[in-house]
């Protein structure tokens, strides 16, 4: 039976750890992570687990140490957030290109400047071509069974890529919801013993781990990492399959709500899809317009032609960005979902929103007015810019 | 001729499938096998005549590019020295000298 308990998203990670229990976890301490690599130095001080907890001095430390014992042959983990994440940035693209199974947790929080420490994508956003698998929770509960599904996918042969596990800073990271927790024995064998083909540490083989790649070799290089992030899509599925037949608990690249009569809909990454799945409710029991959300799970590899495909019968969509990007067509998720829709020669109308931006808050009629406003574009076939804000103080009222 | 040497496996021709997982090399001291002397701007001239044999150039050379065989020095590794220079500095009896160019 699984166990019913009550932990914020940051609990939540650090428990997933204890039962993991990784040979390693290099970390460095920001808000709003901080709290997982402390939950796990109490599990290590307690002595329920024996990680080989490593005190760094900088994130960029943090993601070297992780990447040294990953090459050694370790399953290595690590937590951050923001700035964090962003002292960490050369040595992501080293993980990647390294091919090393990785596992961070990524609390979200926006970068500086100006420094804030509250939600939004932009860490995150901003590390998308890094060659990271990106997953994306709007619960607690998202957050624990994604972070396990994290290893097997990481660690499979046909992938061996490092995953980012993230969730929303402070929303669920602090947030305490009800849980139901996976039996310490089940994650164990879930996750498996980390056992890897070639590793530093390995007596009986000599290898070299990440040479310079002359420009004859760096594009083949990438190629075949390519090669990786498609092949984590089939993987993704599978473990996702392995966990529901653990857990009844069901994932894929992203979940559709409302979405199978669905004429106006909503692409959001996040625990904003709570709000936005409030909002659908009321609209359809008060109105029964037909309103629907597609929330992002998986943006790395971005699953577009499915995306495409669950939103082929809409009439207008809404993406949500959570980040800036300072495109002058779009937010990074708005950009490529229209490249998606694009490709799919889709004929909805799409309007993409900027939300949530350092933290705002956004709210269910908040929500409402993003469906009014689709009901109208579907009508009218008149989208007013490329982009538009919500919660936005504005001297020019169109903009808001 | 067949080789198992990882550059005969993996060279510039060798398409992206072929390429192996993160770049792995499966062999040490791979560096032997490439002439890294080609680098090199200025060469230093052994003077037989003048060495006395005392092997102080020898451990100093970053490059391991000065051979010693049955406790004698022999002429440079050409092939891999890359001219720095140490190894006329340290000599106290002009045996070597430096020349410009490769």
């Amino acid at each position: 039976m699984a166990v019913r308990e009550r932990l914020s998203g940051n609990e939540a990670v650090a428990y997933a750890v204890k039962q993991i229990n990784p040979d390693v976890m290099p970390a460095f301490p920001i808000t709003p992570s901080t709290e997982i690599p402390q939950y796990v130095a109490n599990y290590i001080a307690n002595g329920e687990i024996d990680t080989e907890f490593i005190h760094v001095e900088s994130e960029h430390s943090a993601m070297s140490a992780t990447i040294g014992a990953s090459a050694a042959g370790a399953r290595a983990v690590t937590a951050t957030s923001s700035c964090g994440m962003a002292l960490m940035w050369e040595e992501l693209y080293v993980a990647a290109s390294n091919r090393l199974p990785i596992v961070l947790a990524l609390v979200n929080r926006a970068l500086s400047g100006p420094i804030n420490i509250n939600a939004d994508h932009s860490d995150s956003m901003g590390a998308r071509d890094s060659g990271w698998i990106q997953i994306y929770a709007e619960s607690n509960q998202e957050v624990y069974d994604n972070f396990i599904q994290a290893f097997p996918i990481a660690e499979d042969k046909r992938v061996h890529l490092p995953v980012m596990v993230c969730q929303d800073g402070f929303i669920t990271s602090h947030g305490v919801e009800n849980i139901l927790l996976v039996e310490d024995d089940k994650v164990k064998q879930f996750v498996g013993e980390y056992e890897p083909e070639h590793y530093l540490l390995k007596e009986t083989e000599r290898m070299a781990l990440g040479p310079y790649a002359v420009s004859n070799y760096y594009m083949e290089t990438k190629r075949a990492q390519r090669q990786a992030m498609c092949s984590a899509r089939e993987v993704i599925l599978e473990v996702a399959a392995r966990f529901e037949e653990m857990t009844g608990r069901k994932y894929s690249f992203f979940e559709e709500y409302q979405m199978e009569d669905a004429e106006y809909a909503v692409v959001i990454i996040g625990s904003a899809a709570g709000t936005c799945k409030a909002a659908v409710e009321e609209i359809r029991a008060a109105t029964g317009k037909k309103v629907g959300l597609l929330k992002i799970r998986v943006f790395r590899p971005f699953p577009e032609e499915e995306i495409a495909k669950a939103l082929s019968k809409v009439k207008s969509v809404a993406v949500m960005d959570r980040s800036e990007m300072f495109s002058a067509t779009s937010g990074p998720l708005g950009a490529e979902v229209r490249a998606a829709m694009y490709q799919a020669h889709s004929t909805a109308e799409v309007v993409n929103y900027f939300y949530g931006l350092g933290g705002r808050d956004i709210t269910v009629s908040d929500f409402k007015k993003v469906y009014d406003n689709l009901e109208m574009i579907a009508k009218t076939h008149v989208v007013t810019g490329m982009y538009e804000y919500i919660g936005l103080r504005s001297a020019q009222s169109e903009e808001v | 001729m067949a080789s198992d040497k990882i550059y005969d496996k993996i060279h510039e021709q060798s398409p992206w499938q072929d390429i192996t997982e993160g770049n792995k090399i499966f062999e040490a001291a791979t560096s032997k096998d490439f002439c890294t002397g080609e680098w090199r701007t200025a060469t230093p001239m052994w003077a037989v005549e003048r060495c006395k044999q005392c092997l102080l150039c020898t451990p100093v050379c970053p490059d391991s590019s000065i051979p010693v065989t049955a406790g004698k020095r022999e002429d440079f590794d050409y092939d891999h020295c890359k001219g720095c220079g140490i190894c006329a500095k340290v000599c106290p009896f002009g045996a070597i000298s430096m020349r410009e160019g490769k």
